[in-house]
């Protein structure tokens, strides 16, 4: 694969864009269409971008495997840890969403519509939002080593792994 | 709060979520490094899951049923409205897990059996280069096999459906074995991925006609007004994909491909997981739906002659097999079919009171109690057979002979496992076969015949096998092979432990467990 | 007219089920399999929110409705939520088919159904 350097430049332009349009979705997923996959697809969407332009080539510099992996598996970590606040603060079960109309930074009570009003969930949709953007991103970056792989002919194996994240 | 008031409140919830929790905590412990830890926090999530399982199970065995209301808050009633629509027109919308006898009964099961081939795993996959995908998906797959039998929400038992498709598929592929392990996995997940979209389908369909997910709510929507036709297109959209996924007869192929494949601490698991289908369809046909609904007898005789076919076929398919593995999973068919024979006789006369109190309540207790024999000699199996393999190396039975001398307690293990599956006296599997032969006769003396029958070839087979690992010469390229590690031998006795014992008392086992989960379905 | 509207997407679903399971069974390459599978798929999820569907119901986002919102019917939500949940899953279990060819055609060197039936012994 022949790569162009202004597609490649270009590309990096965007990113930032993918990134925070994003993070938008996902922590305004409670008040609007969206949230945290959808966001976390639109930034893996950014990730995307920079694979097909060839950044990935650069020594896999910038987009490592490993980080979104770590990437995923602390999004995961986050979701499951704010489904126990619940059972940790000993007011109700899991998936409590405790912080809901409790005051405080995102429990205003009574304000439906404005932005701290959403209790946990906001935390959430990040949560899930950080997962999908690093599992979308390890599914893209393990299709295109596997390519790779294919075109020198040599072997490597993944299990794939991702099902959690439907909110 | 105390905490050992919170840990029996919580633990349904706690099943699900801690492997998951443990799943991911693996997948961020690099597996290079910190084989150990990873091992460690792996095996340790699937014991306190099942820790969380038993005592979930324990609580609804005594209280007869325990619900959990996902984000209830501190009073842990079910919500207004939660099992049907409340004074105000409320949209049930709390997903609730609604555990009864049946549902304490396959937690047990799945507790057990995931515990020992978590334990057996971490010897047997090793240093192997599927492992770090192989950890977290194994507890995945627990989680969401747990998640199956507890659920009490119809869309979310399709959720955990899917999670123990997708997890199960992944692990089967996880060695990718020249490929042969990615193709088994592929039809597996096709298989399974269609049939959820089939059981969605069939959930949107009740959505349709009744606004309601919830299945004790659902339950209460069809049979108190009558099934309508929706209600029958649904149930054949729900009831056949499960079927399938259970693995009787007419898509049974991805079965032995499946298992035979799959590392094999996952083939003993897998089976459980085939087992929560089973069960979601005894779910489905029982609960669901229900006397006035299925009282036609036709389902249940159709899925007789199912049950009866997957039976035969297995047995059949099995005894030319030359690979170790894959003839153990052709008997899993025809074990198989004796669990679905038994429900679905219950089924056929279901709508008798008189032919259920006299064999229908019998024959569905033979069946779950031969599910549960199943899933620990068959397990018991796959971990003895896995044992060979791992030894020897070789899965083709041409090339063992003579391993007994040098593995003994491998042999025992199988030995016992081999016995139970043919429905020998002292063995669990003799049990749960005569309940079977007894209530099924009452009801065809032809197919309890058949399952006499396939209990003599499977003896046959299982003679044969036996034979060709563990007696006769020693056999040169062997000469090296040793017994299995204590950490993959001790499972493997405590599963064969737990067969005799139930073999021994079938009686307690029948009273405490099986009658009460009986009559839960049946209610 | 009315009722052909209504009917429309329940139509249009069963025949994409249709040819998404034609596709399935008729195709020999493994990628125009998953293709099929997709379709099936996305079949399934347009029946969900066809279902929740309701003629002049606004969407069901809560927020919009703050002024005037009452008498206002919505859609129903719940279908939606189901929809997504699917989508979801439906993601993962095609990017996990898809990485399965990957590997069967680095082994094989083929996609070709015929060809993938090393297991059959």
């Amino acid at each position: 694969m022949r790569k162009s350097r202004i597609v490649g430049h270009i590309a990096a332009v965007f990113y930032p864009f993918c990134l925070v349009f994003g993070l938008y979705v996902v922590l305004h997923g409670h008040l609007t269409p969206g949230g945290g996959f959808q966001g976390g697809a639109v930034m893996a969407t950014g990730a995307a971008l920079m694979m097909v332009a060839g950044m990935f080539d650069e020594g896999e510099r910038e987009i490592k495997y490993h980080h979104y992996k770590a990437i995923e598996a602390f999004g995961l970590l986050l979701f499951i840890g704010l489904a126990f606040a619940g059972i940790l603060s000993g007011h109700g079960a899991f998936f409590r969403n405790i912080w809901a109309n409790a005051g405080g930074w995102f429990g205003a009570p009574g304000e439906s519509g404005s932005f701290n009003s959403g209790g946990l969930l906001p935390l959430m949709n990040l949560a899930v939002g950080v997962e999908v953007f690093g599992g979308i991103s390890v599914i893209l970056v393990t299709m295109i080593r596997a390519m790779k792989a294919a075109e020198r002919g040599e072997d490597r194996e993944d299990g794939d792994d991702e099902a959690e994240g439907a909110e | 709060m105390n905490l050992s008031c919170c840990c029996s409140t919580h633990s349904p919830a706690l099943a699900v979520a801690l492997p998951l929790l443990g799943a991911m905590l693996v997948m961020l412990i690099p597996a290079e490094r910190r084989p150990q830890l990873r091992g460690i926090v792996f095996f340790l999530a699937a014991a306190l899951g099942a820790f969380a399982a038993i005592s979930a199970a324990g609580w609804a065995l005594a209280l007869g049923s325990c619900d959990y209301v996902f984000g209830a808050g501190p009073a842990f009633g079910l919500p207004e409205g939660a099992l049907g629509r409340g004074a105000a027109g409320a949209v049930p919308i709390r997903i609730v897990f609604h555990i009864d006898a049946a549902g304490a009964l396959m937690l047990l099961i799945a507790a057990v059996t995931s515990t020992a081939a978590a334990l057996y795993a971490l010897r047997s996959e090793e240093g192997t280069t599927a492992l770090p995908a192989f950890q977290p998906l194994y507890l995945l797959l627990v989680a969401g096999v747990y998640g199956m039998v507890a659920t009490g929400d119809a869309f979310n038992f399709f959720v955990f459906l899917e999670i123990t498709s997708l997890a199960g598929a992944a692990l089967a592929a996880c060695r990718i074995d020249r490929g042969l392990a990615a193709e088994a996995g592929l039809k597996y997940a096709a298989i399974s991925s269609l049939g959820g979209l089939s059981y969605l389908a069939g959930v949107g369909l009740l959505l349709a006609r009744h606004d309601l997910l919830n299945i004790a709510a659902l339950s209460q929507a069809i049979q108190g007004g009558g099934p309508s036709a929706t209600d029958y297109a649904a149930l054949g959209l729900m009831a056949l994909p499960l079927a399938m996924k259970a693995g009787t007869v007419p898509m049974h192929q991805w079965t032995p491909d499946t298992y035979s494949r799959a590392p094999h601490p996952v083939s003993a698991f897998l089976l459980i997981s085939s087992q929560a289908s089973l069960f979601g369809l005894f779910r489905v046909a029982f609960t669901l739906f229900g006397a006035p609904v299925v009282s036609t007898t036709s389902l249940g005789a159709f899925l007789a002659v199912l049950a009866a076919l997957s039976m035969f076929v297995g047995v059949t398919m099995a005894i030319p097999q030359h690979d170790v593995k894959r003839l153990i999973s052709h008997h899993a068919v025809s074990q198989t079919g004796y669990m679905l024979l038994g429900a679905s006789v219950a089924l056929a006369v279901l709508g008798d009171a008189e032919k259920t109190a006299a064999f229908g309540r019998d024959a569905l207790a033979g069946s779950l109690f031969h599910m549960m024999n199943y899933a620990i000699y068959n397990g018991l199996l796959f971990l003895a057979a896995g044992a060979v393999v791992w030894r020897t190396g070789k899965r083709n039975l041409d090339d063992m002979g003579g391993l007994g001398r040098a593995m003994p307690v491998t042999m025992l293990c199988f030995g016992i496992g081999a016995l139970a599956i043919a429905g020998i006296p002292p063995m669990s599997g003799f049990a749960s076969k005569w309940v079977l032969y007894e209530s099924v006769f009452r009801y065809s003396p032809l197919l309890a015949i058949v399952a006499m029958v396939v209990s003599l070839l499977t003896l046959a087979s299982f003679v044969k096998v036996f034979q060709a690992m563990f007696l006769g010469p020693a056999r040169k390229h062997l000469a090296e092979v040793k017994e299995v590690p204590l950490a993959m031998a001790f499972p493997m006795l405590l599963l064969a432990l737990a067969t005799i014992a139930i073999g021994l008392f079938p009686d307690v086992v029948m009273q405490r467990l099986l009658l009460p989960a009986a009559d839960a379905l049946l209610k | 007219m009315n009722a052909i509207l209504t009917h429309l997407p329940f139509v249009i679903a069963v025949t994409v089920a249709i040819a998404g399971l034609a596709v399935v069974l008729w195709r020999r390459n493994l990628i125009h399999v998953l293709m099929g599978m997709s379709l099936v798929e996305s079949a399934v999820n347009l029946f969900l929110v066809a279902l929740g569907y309701r003629h002049d119901a606004v969407a069901p986002i809560y927020t919009g409705l703050r002024d005037g919102g009452e008498g206002v019917r919505m859609v129903l939500p719940t279908v939606q939520a189901l929809t997504l949940t699917a989508i979801v899953i439906g993601l993962a279990t095609t990017a996990m088919m898809l990485s399965l060819v990957i590997v069967i055609h680095r082994h094989y060197g083929t996609t070709d159904v015929r060809d993938v039936r090393r297991l059959r012994e």
